[in-house]
């Protein structure tokens, strides 16, 4: 007997999984000539030199096998001594930290590794677009809490209190966040341990920006008392150090947690690139004089960027990290979309709509300011033609 | 002069780029634009900023493309003035554009420009070599400019990035 054919191969949940709204700008902006991008998720900065030789080295001395699962011993060593160094918390590295492909390897090792069937994980929007996929991924319900652009997108401790449930598992933060660049101020850190504990939650901070925070001493989220025992701290080398196309993250947790995601890691990915590794290693012993200039070029361009949004028209929050604006677009009636589409055709200037970013984010855009000073005043020089057309 | 944070910002970036508009340096600093151009007056004033120039590729300039070189010159001290008199001496000369005092084999680097190997010879021989204090003279001639004051020549840095990116 002839078997019945497939509808589809695709597993349900896949074909479930909403396609991310910034595919269809990236269509339509690379269709387009004489476009300029506002939105790159990306330093505009390519890796220093230094880091890139000792990358070129590696290679050079043929250093092209697998490395330990959990990453070179030197590098983990590294990546506990930075963390001890630049936010105060301790680390073993020889048990607490992981090298991944990317911060994104590390989020969804850290939720494969937690989530049973049906839990909640809460997220808070505007979010960064992979959280919410990889939590259904792994199989986990997400929750969304709502942050408002009112109030400058501060995390609401009670509303977020109110959404948890006894199937709730954990809480992902961002912080400074993309892409609303808001950074969890101390009394949102504290409120968000009280409350971790009180209903005994995880806290998964994602910390990519912690490099680039424009305003006073940055708090990690594990350096909060009685939080380093509940944070898988993920964080890695693409947005401070300016090396995204390298891949490299990594994760630090207690123990047990971190041997978790180390079995998932070591049967999905086995390790790693080793010559990124080695770039890494480089990055963490000599990349903090370059690190501290290119915040300082990101920070003279968020002051100006700002400032000449909130001046046509656009109001916008100085945002205390990252690399992106989020003004609000609500003066000019249209939608994020409509507003992100129009100013792409007509003035060619490519943004990202807000609500791609969570519900929250409708009534925004996001322009990322990691562009040199030239292009970002011809974009602004746009926009303004635009506003005064509408 | 000690400079405050926000002075040292205005000289950071004017440093990279003389030419920032007035407008984008003082909302880059936070400061409204007269406390701006105060600021910069003061910082012109204390010849903290000296001079304003442009940073000129002259190979791309035909018939003008003239030569570099940077001299080791081998000097007497003088009693009471040191090295300082005959490094005026020299640096008065407007085909020298810069002078240095060096540790190490010879005391002067002296880097002349001039609009052939021709002319430079004739500067050596017959203004540097002949100043009383002076005792000898290497000239290296520069073939080629990579990169001058943190500024690579030939920039192949072209943005590789994808247009929109999470």
């Amino acid at each position: 007997m002839k078997p019945q054919t497939r509808k589809t191969y695709v597993s349900e949940t896949v074909a479930q999984l909403k396609p991310s709204g910034i595919r269809r700008f990236f269509d339509l902006a690379s269709s387009l000539e004489g476009v300029i991008s506002l939105g790159v998720g990306e330093p505009d900065f390519v890796t220093s030199w230094s880091i890139r030789e000792a990358s070129i080295l590696a290679l050079e001395q043929g250093y092209t096998s697998y490395t330990a699962n959990a990453g070179l011993p030197e590098l983990r060593q590294e990546i506990a001594a930075y963390l001890r160094r630049k936010f105060r918390v301790e680390y073993r590295p020889e048990t607490e930290v992981l090298v991944t492909v990317g911060a994104s390897q590390a989020l969804d090792l850290a939720l494969r590794a937690i989530v049973n069937p049906g839990d909640e994980v809460i997220l808070i929007e505007p979010s960064f677009v992979a959280y919410e996929p990889l939590v259904v991924l792994a199989g986990g319900k997400p929750v969304a809490v709502r942050t408002s652009g009112a109030d400058r997108f501060r995390l609401d401790l009670t509303q977020l209190e109110q959404a948890v449930t006894a199937r709730t598992k954990a809480v992902i933060v961002c912080s400074p966040n993309n892409p609303t660049g808001t950074v969890l101020s101390r009394a949102e850190l504290d409120g968000l341990a009280r409350l971790a504990q009180a209903h005994d939650l995880l806290v998964i901070a994602d910390e990519i920006y912690a490099e680039l925070t424009y305003e006073g001493e940055y708090t990690s989220m594990a350096a909060v008392a009685g939080m380093r025992e509940r944070t898988i701290l993920v964080s890695g080398f693409s947005k401070g150090f300016a090396m995204t196309g390298w891949r490299l993250g990594f994760a630090a947790a207690p123990e047990e947690l971190l041997q978790a995601m180390l079995k998932i890691h070591q049967y999905a990915m086995m390790c790693a690139p080793t010559m990124a590794q080695y770039g890494a290693l480089e990055a963490l012993r000599s990349g903090e004089r370059d690190v501290a200039e290119m915040r300082n070029s990101y920070r003279r361009r968020r002051n100006y960027f700002v400032a000449s949004l909130n001046e046509m028209g656009l109001p916008c929050h100085l945002p205390g990290g990252a690399f992106y604006a989020f003004p609000s677009i609500q003066p000019t009636g249209l939608t994020s979309e409509q507003f992100a589409e129009r100013l792409l055709l007509e003035e060619k200037v490519a943004v990202v709509p807000g609500n791609v970013f969570g519900q929250s984010g409708e009534g925004y855009i996001r322009c990322s300011y990691a562009s040199s000073l030239e292009q970002l005043q011809e974009a602004l020089k746009r926009m303004k033609r635009f506003l005064a057309r509408l | 002069m000690t400079l405050s944070d926000k002075e040292l910002e205005i000289v950071k970036i004017l440093e990279k780029d003389a030419r920032t508009p007035m407008e984008v340096l003082a909302k880059m600093v936070e400061l409204p634009v007269e406390e701006t151009e105060r600021l910069v007056k003061k910082l012109e004033e204390a010849k903290v900023i000296v001079q304003y120039t442009a940073l000129v590729d002259w190979r791309k300039a035909d018939g003008h493309e003239g030569v570099t070189a940077m001299i080791d010159v081998k000097v007497t001290p003088k009693r009471g003035v040191g090295f300082d008199e005959v490094a005026e001496r020299i640096y008065r000369f407007p085909e020298v554009k810069s002078v240095y005092l060096m540790s190490g084999a010879y005391d002067l680097s002296v880097v002349i420009e001039g609009r052939s190997m021709a002319e430079v010879a004739h500067f050596v021989s017959e203004k540097l070599s002949t100043l009383d204090s002076v005792i000898s003279t290497t000239t290296h001639f520069i073939l080629k400019k990579y990169k001058h004051d943190g500024i690579v020549f030939e920039q192949g840095d072209q943005d590789r990035r994808i247009v929109v990116s999470p």
